[in-house]
């Protein structure tokens, strides 16, 4: 385990009712302040992965532990951004950035402040009165990073997040978040079946296969994301070859 | 036919046709009880000018108001206790179902004899037809609650009391509104025949009145008034209805 783990998982199995064998045995520990993806094919339980570290799913078995403290439900440490958005459709903008704070009981001003800051940082500005059925599946997405931002956790959890989000905003989105993230050194842990995506965006890959959802291989890419600019990433030797390792491996699954 | 006329057009155009065929019917005769549109329009605008009417409507909303308040009150609160407790569920839910799909009129006799022929009677019919789908409405809004928000509210560390009060009551709204517009509908059915069947009271007491004197314009008129008052009503709410609620952000399962 390396010493500065901020997520250890540790022997978690999940058997859903009705006997789906989901995960089996998963030991693994995420380091802080890195961006590490759980990637593997559809039924590799690679969300419920993500959940059970949320507190959001119970594990049949094993324990996650957060910051050195067990996990048995959400935390103020861990904030999750999810795949179909999860946005109050009578809420406008700037009522969805700010609840997650308003759940917490922060006053009114305070906590419209605070959105108000982040609906700025995730390129969002002059839609705060906008509901959700007037803006884009990228749009919304963004007002849920947004949201999970305002609460200020350590800890980003996102499932899928760009998977109802068309190819070009989800390549721009991309860039802007590798960009967000680096200035506010958070850890996240991202879910995808993208290579592609995970190659791009993540220090770590985490390769899960399926049935059940068991870990296969952890691939550190040494891409080096400071120099370069978003675009030379994707051309970058380093970027292709990881790419076709893991395909290689997965390839297997399929 | 497909650019030609608007859509009212299309509307009045309707209304002419039966209005036309039923005068056209009165005239004829094809029965002595059956006075033409105009006979029946003449008597109507009388009975609104001697007062008569309103004088009936008077008596007649009493009950149907108290009733559909009871049924509101109780019917909402049942409603949202049966989606939010299993157990409460369990044990009404197939009497609510039963209760939704039998003739409840015919229990009306029942509820004269227990409770006589007073305002009571009346009260408990409107309440006995216009309960059930209001109680389904609410309960129907509250288990639709979106699972993916409330898992949301869960992940950002809120109880289930927010739960309820910011995710599935909102949730429901649209839902339970439009229990009250259905349950309304079902007031009005309930109301008539409970003025017919116990004792003829308001407008009831016009329809009979007028029928046992043989007077068949102003009995129409008495009906024609009451379909017309009831139909304007529902449609009002329906606007209002959605107003309060644009199906873009609430209320995206149709009532029923």
């Amino acid at each position: 385990m390396p010493a500065n783990a901020i997520i250890e998982v540790k022997g978690i199995s999940k058997t859903y009712e009705g006997g789906v064998e989901a995960l089996a045995g998963i030991d693994l520990a995420l380091p802080q302040g890195m961006l590490s993806t759980l990637l593997g094919p559809s039924g590799c339980g690679k969300t419920t992965l993500l959940k059970i570290i949320a507190g959001l799913i119970p594990p049949s078995q094993g324990e996650v532990w957060v910051k050195g403290q067990k996990v048995d439900g959400p935390g103020p440490e861990r904030a999750f951004v999810f795949q179909d958005f999860a946005l109050l459709p009578w809420g406008s903008v700037l009522r969805n950035v700010a609840f997650g704070l308003e759940l917490r009981g922060v006053a009114k001003d305070e906590r419209e402040q605070i959105a108000r800051k982040h609906i700025h940082e995730v390129g969002l500005k002059s839609f705060e009165s906008s509901y959700p059925h007037q803006l884009s599946g990228g749009m919304r997405q963004r007002v849920g990073l947004a949201r999970a931002l305002t609460v200020d956790a350590d800890i980003i959890l996102m499932d899928e997040p760009f998977s109802s989000v068309d190819e070009q905003t989800r390549r721009k989105f991309q860039e802007e978040l590798l960009d967000l993230l680096r200035h506010k050194k958070k850890t996240v842990i991202f879910v995808t079946h993208s290579i592609e995506e995970a190659v791009y965006l993540s220090d770590r890959i985490v390769l899960l296969s399926p049935r059940p959802g068991k870990i296969s291989q952890i691939i550190e890419s040494n891409i080096d994301r400071q120099d370069e600019n978003p675009e030379e990433i994707r051309r970058d030797k380093n970027y292709l070859d990881t790419v076709d390792r893991i395909w290689q491996i997965l390839k297997q699954y399929v | 036919m497909h650019r030609s006329l608007p859509p009212f057009a299309w509307q009045l155009i309707s209304f002419a046709l039966v209005f036309g065929i039923w005068e056209f019917a009165g005239r004829w005769p094809i029965s002595l009880a059956f006075p033409s549109f105009s006979q029946t329009l003449l008597a109507l605008f009388s009975m609104i000018a001697d007062g008569s009417l309103a004088k009936a409507y008077l008596i007649t909303l009493q009950p149907l108001v108290i009733g559909i308040a009871l049924s509101s009150i109780a019917g909402i609160g049942f409603g949202i206790a049966m989606g939010l407790s299993r157990s409460v569920e369990w044990f009404s839910l197939p009497v609510m179902i039963v209760l939704q799909a039998a003739p409840m009129a015919a229990i009306i006799p029942l509820l004269t004899y227990i409770y006589g022929i007073g305002l009571t009677s009346k009260v408990l019919a409107v309440v006995v037809l216009a309960s059930p789908v209001i109680v389904m409405n609410s309960y129907k809004g509250i288990r639709n609650a979106n699972p993916s928000l409330i898992e949301m509210c869960r992940a950002f560390l809120g109880t289930r009391q927010q739960e309820i009060v910011k995710i599935i009551l909102p949730h429901a709204s649209a839902l339970i509104f439009a229990g009250l517009r259905l349950g309304l509908a079902m007031g009005f059915i309930g109301i008539v025949i409970a003025e017919l069947l116990i004792t003829p009271t308001g407008i009831g007491d016009l329809i009979t009145y007028n029928s046992s004197v043989a007077d068949y314009p102003n009995m129409f008129a008495a009906i024609v008034s009451i379909i017309i008052f009831a139909a304007l009503t529902i449609h009002a709410l329906e606007r209002l209805e959605r107003k309060l609620f644009p199906p873009e952000i609430r209320g995206l399962e149709n009532a029923r």
